[in-house]
């Protein structure tokens, strides 16, 4: 048994779920914003792997041309769009000598001398290293698996709703008609077969990619470096670091800007990372559900 | 391209990852803004400028790629002496006709040579008066046939024309070309496009240090640049540029069609248009006395590869009437129903209105929204007898009778619709075979999955067994007029549930039999003396060894780059078309960089990757005898095998009815004057002055300010054309769930227009709503000293389905380019207010009301 | 299943007696997660295919299960998609599959208001008449000079582009035998 089972650095958090050594590699997304063209292929790539229904609204948010809003039980990608106004790069700043008719109070063909940037970035559940919401949940459908993935078992869960407030990122959410817990599962049943998940397959820019963790991390270190030899100095990654407050994310991005401006919580903690007394508490009284419950099956099964 | 072709986007992508430079030139700010080096904003409607501007950068540079020029270019022919240049006539070049509004051609010749129009189209416009037809209300020439065959075929040309090596006289080509675009200067570009100069020097630079012996750029393009009344020559203007930097023909440069259907491009190939037969062979006019030796003879060249046109066209007979068709009875060319003008689907649906159109089938099209003046083709569908629709949902074409915007308005009622409508339901394509050709004339097979449900099934079952039902009931008729029906040969095998045609057996009748009736594997060896059948000579050999090469499906990881075992391509399975121009005159490739076809002195043929674009075996010294004709008629070093004179074409002496060179025309309607000419609009544009169809006025024009706004119209990623493959799934649906309107801040600010409120869009035709998306990429355009704002609107809309909205393509009008008939629906004018539309008969009021404020009582306005 | 096996099963007990102390992991697995594996995997056959969408002709695997498509994905070995598809293209399942689509003819009389039903061998023969009568009254085999013209102007058509080439080919083929001119594309739109 390791250290840091509940918060901290963790090389292995597949052993650590208790599989064999011999386990899988542990898997993740890389998404690289700065390749999404935002077509949203992944959000419908997803919907049509899992069978997940269309949540609508139909209706228009306003937000740029996202109109999926955010993560949510029935859409497991969520492609954010950000549209800016950032300083122009080439433009000279003086004016250019034309003559100028604009109506009175300003030109509106000048816009003080920026230009519009328009980012795009595909979310999706982080599988975090140390995920909250795995540990509050009382009935064990939200586990580990031998991937390293976190992904909820919908026979098992109850609908009790804790994992919502505990996930840091508000990825989870609950099926109005259940009331079951919904969220990515990268595609275990894939997963399963060798193959990809259905958002990575589909990516047409290879915005998503898919594989082994170590080396999605070298590859997105990697990417960042050539990114800011090529004088895009704001390239930065977020949730790669095994030591940030959630152990690090098996679903990682790099991004061009700060990650509150793509709806990312900048420092994100994992809420159960202090409660390892809580945690015996809630164990010793499963274990005393679970010895009734077991007994009644004997009973049952004579 | 990022917004239509997402996942053809990945080769940009993959091209800017290992240091490509991705300019975007484009009237809106799109994704695929947002992932290029550069974004360009220009005006809707004048490109032609800003491409002609690039031309005069190139040529004031000396920037253009000499050698390539010289030898592959037609730079060095000599013009007659009586062409008329833009220069000289304020805007229109010589032979222009002010009373028919088209062109008499024939001084737009090379010295010394006789050139005809193009394929198909040389007894016609101009040259023929009878043929001029003009509708009683006014309408510009309706001139026959497109130039489309031009696409494949070139215009044919006899004779040697005069040329001069050194480029130096007056009216040879290269000249020509540097006095008529010496005005598209950068200051002119800005007056027009709004582009500001020092972007655009900035493209400029780009695209002249990237381009030459060493490296290549490419264009893509998409309706964008078609949708004009000038569209074709948008085109134009891109091939002057790319030969004049010699990036045609070599890997990574060419210019590239991006198209929006699955086969749109073998649509063309293989027609359902009117003025063409398979291949490109011109549907034949009507003539006193023509025989088939008449016809080909107009049509065919003397020079390249149409001047087997006779062997193309015997085949394609042979093809449909079998053994029926005999060189004795000039093997049924008579039984070819004969073209007397513009037939094309605009005419068409104003033929319905008028009366003399009865019957329409409509097949996975939903005109009703997806076509320009929707009203016009909904005034079309009630004035049939019958109407048969095909499609996989229930479209607003099928559904006009009930729920139409003109019952909602009053205007008709469906108890007065008299049109008997058919709805059949469709395959899709998973449950049928048969191939797509692609945007890169890749033609790819699909495979039935499962069979249709219900009532569902291919288009090729219903019209093989149509077909037979009307075959049948037509056997023993006497009637001349029958026999092509019962002459056709229609003997594919079915099989399945429902007696499902053989896909394959259609293709391989399209892809040519021999005279032992095995399958041919090339054009090349189609006779023109009946012994080989084949429905379309430029698919031949797509059966080639019975195999269905379309269908091939080598992974890619087990091949080159070019994958030539991934589909066939036609011509004979070429990648690059006029890919000899990869190499020098001697056939050495121009850089070892930019290799690809070369000429093997020891093996004695051209090698590379791609199947060579020339006769194999022909070296690059040949020299044609005087009298050869055909493909043995091109030079050793003249790569562009299809065109007559074997060169690129910077002038198009013949095939075009708009003039020889581009120049910049405002569209039909534009809030400015043209700064480049007295001439406003191209002048040989078809209109149509009807009621249904009025234009706003222009600059200058009383009334042209109830109009002020630009308009261009759009697509998303996240629909597909009119809506009916996406407005229906809901996946799709929820991504963009309601019609909208792009609008800057500024213009937004001006008209009073909120953030996810409702705006009106109004034009002289309709008026639409739609919610208004405010957003930071609409940027006014500032030119000539004025502000002009442009606003978005996406087309996907309609009544029906699960998101509904209304039609951009109620706002538009019917104008079209002249030579292919294809309307303007990229750039027009318009009104925006605050709010929703009125409903009901209100509607009509509010529309006649902006008419009678822009002074249009009547749609029969007179215009400039 | 034996006793041992339904108590080896149940959560706690593998979280006692095994390597996942804290029950986050393998000891949560359930039998029907142990079980779970891709559709394409237990499909009976995959289909090639192309995306019906636009004209850059990515290419599709069609999965079918008990004569149903289960999934359509791209196919890696394409050299022009690279097995990527775009959010219309991945669609394709539903747009195939769904429930929107119209299964059975729908007639509509002339001046009436409503659909009615009609099978389809009535339709195929009542537009065939439709097609000969209005053929035999709009027929030209002249015009006024005397110009042979053979055709009619009363029957037209218009085409999608998604249109396979076999079947735009066997329209061309049989409409121009008919005489019919007016037979357009979207190509032209």
């Amino acid at each position: 048994m390791t250290d840091n089972r509940l918060a901290g650095p963790l090389d292995d958090p597949i052993a650590e779920a208790g599989y064999p050594a011999d386990h899988p590699e542990r898997v993740g997304f890389f998404t690289d914003t700065s390749v999404c063209i935002g077509c949203k292929a992944c959000e419908v790539a997803c919907k049509e792997w899992n069978l997940l229904e269309a949540d609508g609204p139909l209706d228009l948010s306003g937000n740029s041309y996202d109109n999926t809003v955010g993560l949510g039980a029935d859409t497991w990608r969520h492609v954010a769009f950000i549209e800016q106004r950032v300083p122009a790069r080439d433009k000279p700043q003086a004016d250019l000598g034309m003559p100028g008719v604009g109506p009175p109070g300003g030109d509106p063909t000048d816009r003080d001398g920026t230009d519009v940037r328009w980012l795009m970035s595909s979310d999706v559940c982080k599988h975090c290293t140390h995920a909250a919401c795995l540990d509050v949940c009382p009935t064990g459908a939200l586990m580990r698996t031998e991937y390293g993935t976190v992904m909820v078992q919908d026979d098992i869960c109850n609908g009790c709703g804790y994992c919502i407030p505990a996930c840091p990122y508000g990825v989870i959410d609950q099926r109005p008609n259940d009331g079951g817990a919904f969220k990515c599962t990268m595609c275990q049943d894939r997963l399963g077969d060798g193959l990809a998940p259905a958002c990575a397959t589909a990516c047409p820019t290879e915005s998503i990619q898919f594989g082994p963790l170590d080396e999605l991390r070298e590859r997105a270190a990697q990417r960042v470096e050539e990114l800011h030899e090529r004088g895009v100095p704001e390239a930065r990654l977020y949730g790669h670091d095994p030591s940030d407050g959630v152990g690090g994310d098996a679903a990682f991005f790099l991004l061009l800007d700060e990650p509150e401006v793509y709806g990312f919580p900048p420092d994100p903690v994992v809420t159960t990372g202090d409660l390892p007394a809580m945690w015996r508490h809630a164990a010793e009284a499963a274990l005393a559900a679970a010895g009734a419950v077991a007994l009644s099956f004997l009973g049952g099964a004579r | 391209m990022a917004e239509a072709h997402p996942v053809g986007f990945q080769w940009v992508m993959e091209a800017k990852a290992r240091g490509a430079t991705v300019i975007h030139v484009d009237p809106r700010y799109t994704r695929t803004s947002a992932l290029a080096d550069m974004h360009v904003p220009i005006r809707a409607g004048s490109d032609i400028a800003f491409l002609g501007g690039l031309i005069n950068y190139v040529l004031r540079h000396d920037a253009y790629f000499a050698e390539y020029v010289k030898a592959y270019t037609n730079a060095p022919m000599i013009l007659r002496d009586d062409f008329a240049d833009t220069e000289d006539l304020d805007g229109l070049f010589s032979g222009y006709d002010h009373e028919s509004g088209s062109y008499d051609v024939r001084s737009w010749q090379y010295q010394g040579a006789e050139v005809e129009a193009s394929a198909g189209r040389r007894d016609e416009t101009g040259v023929q008066p009878e043929e001029v037809v003009r509708h009683a209300a006014g309408q510009r020439l309706q001139s026959a046939a497109g130039s489309e065959q031009a696409g494949s075929g070139g215009a044919p040309l006899r004779g040697t024309p005069e040329l001069d090596e050194t480029l130096q006289h007056p009216r040879c080509v290269f000249q020509v070309l540097k006095r008529h675009y010496a005005r598209y200067t950068p200051e002119m570009v800005e007056k027009v496009c709004g582009t500001p100069p020092e972007l655009f020097e900035k493209v400029a630079a780009e695209l002249v240090a990237n381009s030459g012996r060493e490296r290549t750029s490419a264009f893509a393009y998409a309706v964008g640049w078609t949708h004009h009344t000038v569209g074709v020559q948008y085109i134009r203007c891109a091939s002057v540029l790319q030969a004049l930097l010699g990036n045609i023909g070599r890997p990574g440069g060419g210019i590239m069609a991006l198209r929006g259907h699955a086969s749109i491009q073998g649509s063309t190939d293989i027609p359902t248009l009117y003025n063409i037969l398979p291949g490109y062979i011109p549907m034949p006019h009507a003539h006193r006395e023509q025989d088939l030796a008449t016809f080909i003879e107009a049509d065919s060249g003397e020079k390249g590869f149409w001047g087997n046109m006779d062997a193309y066209t015997v085949s394609l007979l042979k093809a449909w009437f079998g053994d029926a068709a005999t060189a004795d009875n000039d093997f049924c060319f008579d039984y070819l129903p004969r073209v007397t003008g513009d037939h094309g689907t605009f005419q068409t649906v104003m033929d319905q209105i008028d009366g003399t159109v009865k019957g329409y089938f409509v097949i996975g099209e939903n005109p009703a929204v997806g076509t320009a003046n929707s009203k016009q083709q909904r005034l079309g569908l009630a004035s049939l007898d019958w109407l048969v629709v095909r499609d996989l949902n229930m479209i607003e074409t099928a559904t006009f009778w009930s729920d139409g915007p003109e019952i909602a308005t009053a205007e008709m009622e469906t108890g007065r619709i008299g049109t008997e409508v058919f709805f059949l339901p469709a395959a899709s394509h998973t449950e049928k075979d048969g191939s797509f050709t692609n945007t890169q004339r890749l033609l790819q097979w699909h495979h039935t999955a499962v069979e249709p449900t219900g009532d569902a099934r291919s288009d090729l079952w219903f019209y093989y067994h149509l077909g037979r039902r009307i075959r049948a009931k037509l056997a023993g008729s006497t009637d001349p007029r029958d026999r092509p029906v019962l002459d056709l040969t229609w003997d594919y095998p079915t099989g399945g549930r429902y007696d499902e045609p053989s896909a394959d057996a259609v293709l391989r009748e399209i892809g040519g039999t021999g005279p032992d009736g095995a399958a041919l594997s090339s054009y090349v060896e189609l006779n023109n003396d009946g012994s080989t059948r084949c429905g379309c000579w430029i698919y031949c050999g797509v059966y080639a060894d019975e195999v269905n090469l379309s269908a091939r499906r080598k992974p890619r990881s087990e091949q080159d780059w070019v994958a030539l075992e991934w589909g066939w391509a036609w011509p004979l399975n070429r990648r690059i078309i006029y890919n000899r121009a990869s190499a020098d005159p001697d056939g050495n490739p121009w850089s070892e960089r930019k290799a690809y076809i070369r000429w093997d002195a020891e093996q004695g043929r051209w090698v590379g990757p791609d199947v060579p674009d020339f006769t194999a075996t022909k070296p690059p010294d040949y020299v044609p005898a005087a009298d050869a004709k055909g493909p043995d008629a091109i030079g050793g070093d003249e790569p562009f095998i299809m065109q007559s004179d074997g060169r690129a074409w910077l002038y198009a002496p013949a095939g075009l009815v708009d003039g020889p060179l581009p120049a910049h025309y405002e569209p039909e309607e534009s809030p400015v004057r043209n700064a480049l000419y007295g001439q406003q609009s191209n002048p040989a544009r078809q209109e149509y002055n009807r009621p249904e169809n009025p234009y706003h006025p222009v600059d200058g024009q009383p009334g042209s300010d109830v109009f002020p706004f630009v308009f261009t119209t759009f697509r998303v990623t996240e629909h597909h054309t009119a809506g009916g493959m996406s407005r229906w799934t809901p996946h799709l649906a929820e991504l963009q769930p309601e019609m909208f309107l792009e609008v800057s801040p500024e213009l937004a600010a001006e008209r009073g227009l909120e953030h996810r409120g409702w705006a009106t869009v109004v034009t002289a035709r309709s008026a639409i709503e739609g919610r208004v998306l405010v957003t930071d990429r609409a940027k006014p355009l500032r030119l000539d000293g004025r502000v002009i704002h442009q606003i978005g609107i996406p087309w996907h809309w309609g009544p029906n389905g699960l998101t509904t909205g209304d039609a951009a393509n109620e706002l538009l009008g019917v104008s079209l380019d002249p030579n292919v008939h294809i309307m303007e629906t990229k750039a027009a004018t318009c009104d925006i207010r605050p709010g929703r539309r009125p409903r009901g008969p209100e509607l009509v009021t509010y529309v006649a009301a902006y008419r009678r404020r822009a002074g249009l009582e009547t749609g029969l306005e007179e215009r400039p | 299943m034996g006793v041992r096996s339904w108590i080896e099963r149940w959560p706690v007990y593998r979280q006692l007696t095994g390597r996942d102390d804290l029950g986050r992991g393998a000891a949560a697995r359930s039998p029907r997660t142990d079980e779970l594996r891709a559709r394409t995997a237990t499909a009976d056959r995959e289909v090639k295919s192309v995306c019906p969408f636009c004209a850059v002709g990515c290419a599709q695997r069609v999965f079918v299960r008990d004569e149903q498509v289960t999934q359509i994905e791209g196919d890696p070995d394409s050299p022009v998609s690279r097995g990527r598809l775009c959010p219309r293209g991945s669609s394709s399942l539903s747009l195939v599959t769904s429930p929107s689509r119209v299964s059975k003819v729908r007639y509509r009389r002339p001046y009436s208001s409503e659909w009615e039903d009609l099978d389809l061998d009535s339709a195929l023969d009542m537009i065939a008449d439709r097609v000969i009568e209005t053929r035999a009254n709009s027929w030209e085999h002249e015009d006024e000079q005397g110009r042979h013209l053979h055709r009619t102007m009363g029957i037209a058509s218009l085409g999608g582009a998604t249109l396979d080439n076999e079947e735009n080919y066997l329209m061309k083929k049989l409409y121009t035998a008919l005489g019919a001119v007016q037979v357009e594309n979207q190509a032209r739109i």
